[in-house]
């Protein structure tokens, strides 16, 4: 194991030679810090239109009818669609991110059909000249609803007597088939063991209910598409997305277009999360634009984003854990309901597979719901559905380790995961980081400082499984030996600057001499999308491919033009070198020299790799944090923060600390402050983010980050993905430190001051609001 | 009724354009100046990444109308590098990695240019309240506070 410490490391433009581990500049900085970077939204075309979405204002309704006739009247409306614009799909289930999704559903979701399912649920969309034309044409469109009693929290929801969202809906994964359908789309299940048998041995058992709100990813950056459909059925689409192959997919299918007529961009993004795995805005803009004949830019408002775009589940979650005296946990189970939103789908299945993933359990059982009721239907928020199972479950850790008396990073080390162990969700692990990053934290500073009054300090792990798959990239070597790299998965965070340090120790070149862009679904195979924490695993996976194309291609050159045998000659350090008695002859050349002589040695140099990555290394990590709660108030404030994740190899360190940090303050924001918040009318009444509150600057400290290294073995470079599991431990670590402070287990996410300061007065606190 | 005809100066460029009496100071400079470098991540004034300075005065440009700023002096992040050179906190922010998504990169940059240029020594608390106008949800904050501190540095050196 090797660490890489400190946060405050300075860039510099590595030489040829070991670029990957460097702080380099990432290319794509200098358009970001002048305001010259393309985001969705600015992009325009000639002669483009606005578009506009009418949403529900129910929650359930029947839709009756929809009468367009006077907004298609309004003098400047070019375009009016509506669920007849859209063809019905048959039920078929597809990936998106780390979950799945039914085309049946897709396109409901995008155009409401026979119901609206949740308020904002797109019903109408318009396409006029001006802003302000088409908002008068949408108050012109006629929707006759017939109003259905709702249903908001998933408990209600799985009742017998619940309102029913879809009345073909019956419930997948028990035995024998429900005769009735359900708001309860599926039911999974992992056992490992016997669990009865296991708790049987238990000389302690914890067992607690928990229950989190939905929060939303929150990216800056609201959707936005400009889309363009031609007479002659070409279509071309900018849009803001974590994969631009699968919202040509989708669009594709929903229109009835060739995927190959439809060219799709990604924009640069303005963060996802996951929340942009999905199409919301993308069909209708093409819908409208086939049916202007004019290229349609849409952007949804804020208001829209909340009500519209996914965020990821509220959920009830039961766990048991049962453990010897000694401090062996013998046998757990846990019980997951998660919202899916308006249809089947919520990430209940990573967050059963990933419970008890940190930890070595004999028995173990997890089972999960996935659960439909009113809201927006989720979308993948960063490991998706685990936050919430392991928050649970690190909760009962903690509480275990205080009742047998046990140090709580000793408990974590003494049960941890480690190479050859059995995960519940069927594999064994490889060599994993997570006693590395228990050890890490336990030797800060940090961890040993004294705490006073209303202070305490908590600590939790996290585990995510990280995913590879089809990855396409290509790489041109230009005429002048420059390189031009292309990936296909959006960089969100930093990817082109990790990407372009692969390639430049690949090839042996200078960082600065290669160019990365993200290219359109035109010009590069097919990429599945940025998520999953996959695009620097696959990306560099897949470079590593080309770059041997190409330098067996130029060491075949090379032969050939000093008539010698390909095994006569080796590429090292970014020049092919003759070997043996051929080097009196022949002198070493560079990549720059075939690029200048590339006609007359073979034509155009370049390689292609084209993979399905496989091999992801686990990611485990473990993060400290102190905090203080005012009594008088209830509001918690994060005093300090230390996280230690295993990147396998970082390939840039500080964009590995960055999602180190950035994961952890999305943690706090979840763990202390953000909800969707109903009334009983089943209307969102936070749909902005000054009543949504995310963490602000002057909310949090610094984030120190402590970056493992234990290598990935089936990764070229050791990489593991790190995006995901930072957003994992803070919910549990956060709630363990207010039972320290506080002496008061909180169950209940979020902690926010209302809620402290019930339980503080329940404990009989003095309070001052 | 008619347009507006407003004639101001915007990153020392004297400009005029016409506008609606609804439409803001960001409308303005995104749709009618081509200055996409301002970000609508609200429309509410709540997350920053629309800010500029209206005669050195920090504004939520969403929250400024167009009709307003006649005869102001205007400044947005395109006029912050001053022709090759980028501005300490522009090469503070590359080196350190102070951005991930960058959508909020502008109005940060923006933001924290103001500020110093009240504060040459800034603490990291005052840092944190100053930008805690400007939502980020990428960085969790770290590595633009160290960026501003150290740009802060470099500046106070000449």
């Amino acid at each position: 194991m090797t660490m890489a410490t400190g946060t405050n490391g300075t860039a510099t433009n590595g030489g040829s030679h070991g670029v990957v581990g460097t702080r380099t500049i990432r290319p794509d900085g200098v358009d970001k810090v002048t305001g010259r970077a393309r985001f969705g939204a600015d992009y325009n075309l000639a002669g483009q239109l606005v578009g506009r979405v009418l949403r529900s204002p129910h929650p359930h309704a029947r839709i009756v009818s929809i009468d367009t006739s006077r907004a298609e009247a309004l003098p400047g409306v070019k375009a009016v669609i509506t669920r007849d614009d859209f063809g019905d799909q048959p039920s078929e289930f597809i990936p998106a991110g780390e979950m799945m999704m039914n085309y049946k559903d897709v396109v409901r979701n995008v155009m409401a059909r026979e119901k609206a399912l949740y308020e904002g649920h797109a019903v109408a969309a318009v396409a006029a000249t001006s802003v302000a034309i088409a908002k008068q044409a949408l108050k012109l469109i006629e929707v006759k609803y017939e109003v259905l009693p709702h249903v908001i929290d998933v408990v209600e929801a799985m009742r017998p007597d619940a309102p029913l969202l879809h009345d073909d809906l019956f419930t997948v994964g028990v035995e024998p088939k429900p005769e009735k359908p359900s708001n309860v789309a599926k039911k999974v299940e992992i056992v490992q063991g016997d669990i009865e048998a296991g708790f049987a041995k238990a000389d302690v058992i914890i067992e607690r209910e928990f229950k989190t709100a939905p929060v939303h990813q929150g990216y800056i950056e609201p959707h936005a598409a400009l889309g363009t459909v031609s007479e002659d059925g070409t279509a071309e689409l900018w849009t803001t997305t974590q994969g631009h192959y699968i919202v040509r997919a989708h669009c594709a299918r929903l229109l009835g277009l060739d995927m190959g007529k439809l060219r799709v961009t990604a924009t640069e993004i303005g963060g996802g999360f996951g929340g942009k795995t999905v199409v919301y805005l993308e069909p209708l803009a093409l819908a409208l634009s086939r049916k202007a004949k004019r290229p349609v830019k849409m952007v949804m408002s804020r208001e829209e984003v909340f009500k519209a775009s996914g965020p990821t589940s509220g959920a009830t979650v039961r766990v048991k854990l049962g453990s010897t005296k000694s401090g062996h946990f013998v046998a757990a189970y846990a019980e997951l309901k998660y919202q899916a939103g308006a249809f089947q789908g919520s990430p209940v299945q990573p967050g059963v597979f990933c419970a008890f993933a940190p930890y070595d359990i004999e028995n173990v059982k997890v089972t999960g719901y996935d659960v439909v009721s009113n809201r927006p239907k989720v979308a993948a928020y960063r490991a998706p559905g685990a936050p919430i199972s392991e928050f649970a479950v690190e909760s009962v850790v903690d509480e275990l380790a205080k009742k047998l008396r046990l140090d709580p990073i000793d408990l974590r080390m003494q049960n941890a995961a480690r190479e050859g162990v059995k995960a519940a969700y069927g594999p064994k692990f490889g060599p994993v980081g997570l006693e590395e990053t228990l050890n890490a934290i336990k030797k800060t500073e940090h961890w040993s400082t004294p705490l006073q009054e209303w202070q305490g300090r908590g600590v939790a792990s996290g585990f995510w499984f990280n995913i590879g798959g089809e990855t396409s990239v290509s790489l041109t070597v230009n005429e002048d030996g420059t390189i031009s790299l292309m990936a296909g998965t959006p960089d969100i965070g930093g990817l082109r600057a990790s990407l372009t340090a692969v390639v430049a120790d690949e090839l042996g070149v200078p960082y600065d001499k290669v160019r990365p862009i993200i290219g359109d679904t035109g010009s590069l195979g097919f990429n599945f999308l940025t998520g999953g924490s996959r695009s620097a695993f696959s990306g560099s996976m897949a470079i590593v491919e080309a770059a041997k194309q190409i330098k067996a291609d130029l060491c075949a050159r090379a032969a050939k033009l000093w008539e010698c045998k390909p095994e006569q000659v080796e590429f090292s350090g970014g020049y092919v070198k003759p070997l043996g008695a051929l080097g009196d002859k022949a002198k070493p050349m560079s990549i720059a020299d075939f690029a200048k002589a590339s006609g007359k040695t073979g034509g155009p140099i370049g390689g292609v790799g084209r993979i399905n990555a496989q091999g992801a290394g686990p990611s485990f990590g473990t993060h400290l944090v102190d905090l203080e709660v005012d009594p008088e108030t209830g509001r918690v404030t994060i005093l300090r923060y230390t996280v230690a994740q295993d990147a396998g190899k970082a390939l840039h360190p500080s964009y590995v600390e960055g999602q180190y940090q950035g994961g952890a303050v999305q943690g706090i924001g979840w763990a202390l402050n953000e909800e969707y918040i109903y009334g009983a009318d089943g209307k969102l009444q936070n749909a902005g983010f000054l009543d949504y509150r995310m963490p602000v600057a002057s909310d949090v400290p610094m984030i120190d980050a402590i970056v493992v290294e234990v290598a990935n073995p089936k990764h070229p470079y050791g990489v593991r993905g790190v995006g995901e599991t930072p957003i994992i431990p803070p919910l549990g670590a956060i709630a363990n430190a207010m039972e320290q402070a506080t002496g008061i287990r909180f169950t209940e996410l979020p902690m926010s001051p209302p809620r402290v300061l019930k339980a503080l007065k329940e404990k009989g606190v003095p309070t001052k609001v | 009724m008619a347009k507006h005809h407003i004639a101001t100066t915007v990153n020392g460029d004297n400009v005029e354009f016409l506008c609606e009496t609804e439409d803001t100071l960001l409308d303005v400079l995104r749709d009618t100046l081509n200055l996409t470098g301002s970000k609508e991540g609200c429309g509410s004034g709540d997350c920053g990444a629309c800010s500029v300075t209206l005669d050195g005065r920090l504004v939520c440009s969403c929250l400024v109308l167009g009709c307003e700023v006649g005869g102001r002096k205007i400044e947005t992040i395109e006029g912050m590098a001053r022709g090759a050179a980028l501005h300490p906190l522009q090469e503070r922010f590359l080196e350190q990695a102070a951005l991930q998504c960058g959508i909020c990169t502008p109005g940060f940059l923006v933001a924290s240019k103001n500020l110093l240029e009240r504060n040459p020594n800034p603490s990291e608390t005052e840092i944190r309240y100053w930008l805690a106008g400007n939502l980020c949800r990428c960085t969790g904050y770290d590595k633009i506070i160290s960026a501003v501190k150290d740009a802060a540095a470099v500046m106070r050196k000449g």
